[in-house]
């Protein structure tokens, strides 16, 4: 419960910008994703706010107050870490009752909240066990625990599911989610897996080499990605390059509507906005077809050896080497890493059509 | 009936290394053990004349015995307990610290091992003589304690950079002071490590025998030294053997002890880091 202020906040290791003016506010009880690839700078800036590594500039404020400078003891955050980071020489009960013993709490007390705390992460009557007699998934549950019983102001988690499989992932996910809408708390938490972020994440702040690509809701940032990276690191993308010319772009034998100075240019297309249809002659084909189930992923190379992939309904009937139109419902052409033009559902669907009618 | 056969398949190989095994390290033992318990044993014969404990209560019954027992005890308690103190701190520093000629300083303790110790003790003694530290307790105990630095520096700084740091950040994370991490996660997690390596320093001093004649003598007489003058001097096997199987026994409740504080791994993980 609890405002976070990051403000223009740079850390150097060395000569080397891990962070480069990283600013982001944090509302009450919302919960934000830094997502970004290996190396973009989300775990140091997690760091930073729990008091791991100090900011080479900048301010970091919590309720207004700033706590740049402050030991990790002294900070109102709690951190929950990649590894789990249990002491293997306490049992369950000791992990989380360790903070509390620090704070010179009564002993009975201790007890009351360790045991409501592990009812809250699913795992009563856990206390007495020792770590190492837990699954990695529990572990991890009561590294949360450890961090929740603590009431912090902010709440933050470090890759915590990384190490767990795809299942376990995403039934803690959806838990943390759960227990941070319901007690209110305002969290952190930093991942690599567009996945994890879009299912938990009230906003996005996807990173890149240190510094903000964008801020955003995750079905904004979906849907509206502001620069090509984004685009190509949230869901699937297509990237064709182009040349603009009288309003118009072409590339890998496709003509879209783009009024837009003349010049290079991207052309970003989602699978599902990228419409297949079949063609007698052409230069486009497709190299391979793979059902899924819900839906089916076609592999299509363009002219100019681009491959691309659309999403088509199952049982589609399309083959290999089978001569089809690639035809772009939804575009975004990106120039200069931002987005030049993007189309709305009105202004692609004429530019589907001619081509349509010319074939 | 494929598990009979192969539960029926005989190990030669174990087999072999159980029989050079037990011949190498039992038989030494066994002929040392006898000897302390005969009385008369005669060449040709291959089995003692006459057993008894005869040289135990004449070996007993010396005063010097009983000394060098007690100040052996002291000596070795003092040597482990100063090493501790001196160097588990340092060994923690360089674990987890960065500083100018950290490298240097942690390799020059290998360096002190490769020099022939003889030639290094009496150079010591010399510095020693004009201190007037030749013949003291304290002179041993210094002298002492120039040998344990490599096993109580190396071992616990493998144990310290063995404990996961992010063990260390979450305590203080939840509210843990430094030095509360350090009392409360660092070294319960390096425990067991350490324990090797002050039982190592322990048993290795008590059997010291250099450095503990060359500065002891002849005022300071510890068991090994005492054992070596008896061997040296006197005809009488037996008195040799007594004072062996003497030795033997703080090394092996040392062992006993071991076996419940260390976990098989930790010895490795000391050395292999």
């Amino acid at each position: 419960m609890a405002r976070l202020q990051i403000d223009g906040v740079t850390k150097l290791f060395g000569s080397v910008k891990a962070v480069d003016t990283f600013a982001l506010e944090v509302g009450d009880g919302e919960m934000v994703c830094l997502l970004g690839p290996s190396g973009s700078g989300k775990s140091t800036v997690l760091r930073m706010i729990g008091g791991f590594e100090t900011p080479s500039s900048g301010v970091i404020r919590i309720d207004g107050e700033d706590v740049t400078r402050g030991a990790p003891e002294r900070r109102p955050t709690t951190m929950v870490f990649q590894s789990h980071a249990l002491w293997s020489h306490m049992t369950v009960a000791g992990n989380i009752g360790f903070g509390l013993k620090l704070r010179r709490l009564p002993r009975a007390v201790i007890r009351e909240k360790v045991e409501n705390v592990l009812e809250l992460v699913g795992l009563k009557g856990y206390g007495k066990r020792q770590t190492h007699q837990l699954s990695g998934g529990q572990q991890q549950r009561v590294a949360l625990a450890r961090s929740l019983v603590l009431e912090p102001k902010i709440l933050l988690l470090d890759e915590p599911f990384a190490s767990l499989d795809q299942h376990l992932r995403e039934r803690l996910r959806e838990e943390v989610r759960d227990i941070q809408q319901r007690l209110n708390i305002t969290a952190l938490f930093v991942t690599h897996g567009q996945d994890e972020a879009l299912a938990l994440a009230d906003r996005i702040v996807v990173m890149r080499d240190g510094h903000i690509e964008q801020i955003d809701r995750p079905d904004q940032l979906y849907r509206e990605p502001q620069t090509p990276f984004v685009a190509g690191f949230i869901g699937t993308m297509n990237m064709i390059l182009g040349e603009v010319s009288n309003g118009a772009f072409k590339g890998a034998g496709i003509t879209l509507q783009a009024p837009i100075a003349d010049g290079a240019a991207t052309l970003a297309v989602r699978p599902e906005a990228l419409e297949l249809k079949p063609k007698a002659t052409g230069d486009a084909h497709i190299h391979r077809a793979v059902d899924f189930g819900t839906h089916a992923i076609v592999d299509v190379i363009l002219p100019g050896d681009v491959r691309v992939k659309a999403m088509v309904p199952p049982m589609h009937g399309f083959t290999a080497d089978q001569k089809v139109e690639a035809v772009p419902q939804q575009y975004t052409i990106y120039r200069d890493n931002k987005v030049g033009y993007r189309s709305t559902q009105e202004s692609a669907a004429p530019a589907a059509k001619s081509l349509a009618d010319a074939e | 009936m494929a598990q009979q056969l192969a539960s029926r398949r005989i190990d030669w190989v174990g087999i072999f290394f159980a029989v050079v095994l037990t011949i190498v390290i039992i038989f030494p033992l066994i002929v040392v053990g006898t000897w302390a318990f005969t009385n008369v044993w005669r060449w040709p014969s291959v089995v003692p004349q006459e057993m008894g404990l005869r040289y135990w209560n004449m070996t007993l019954a010396r005063q010097d015995v009983w000394t060098s027992i007690t100040l052996s005890i002291s000596l070795a308690t003092m040597v482990t307990f100063l090493s501790a103190v001196i160097c588990l701190p340092a060994a923690y520093a360089f674990a987890r610290l960065d500083f100018p000629g950290r490298n240097v300083l942690f390799f020059s303790f290998l360096v002190g091992q490769a020099f022939p110790k003889f030639g290094l003790l009496v150079a010591i003694a010399g510095i020693f003589l004009q201190l007037n530290l030749i013949g003291t307790f304290w002179g041993v105990v210094l002298i002492q304690l120039v040998g344990t630095l490599l096993f109580m520096i190396w071992i616990p700084v493998a144990a310290f950079q063995g404990v996961d740091r992010r063990m260390e950040e979450s305590a203080r994370d939840v509210g843990a002071s430094p030095l509360r991490v350090f009392w409360s996660i660092t070294l319960p997690q390096a425990g067991p490590t350490i324990a090797a390596a002050v039982l190592l320093t322990f048993v290795n001093t008590f059997y010291e025998t250099e450095g503990a004649w060359l500065i002891g003598a002849p005022a300071i007489r510890t068991m090994p030294v005492l054992m070596i003058s008896f061997i040296n001097n006197q005809p009488v096997i037996q008195y040799g053997a007594v004072l062996s199987v003497l030795l033997w026994v703080p090394s092996f409740f040392a062992l006993l002890f071991a076996r419940r504080v260390i976990n098989s791994g930790s010895f490795a993980r000391g050395f292999g880091g």
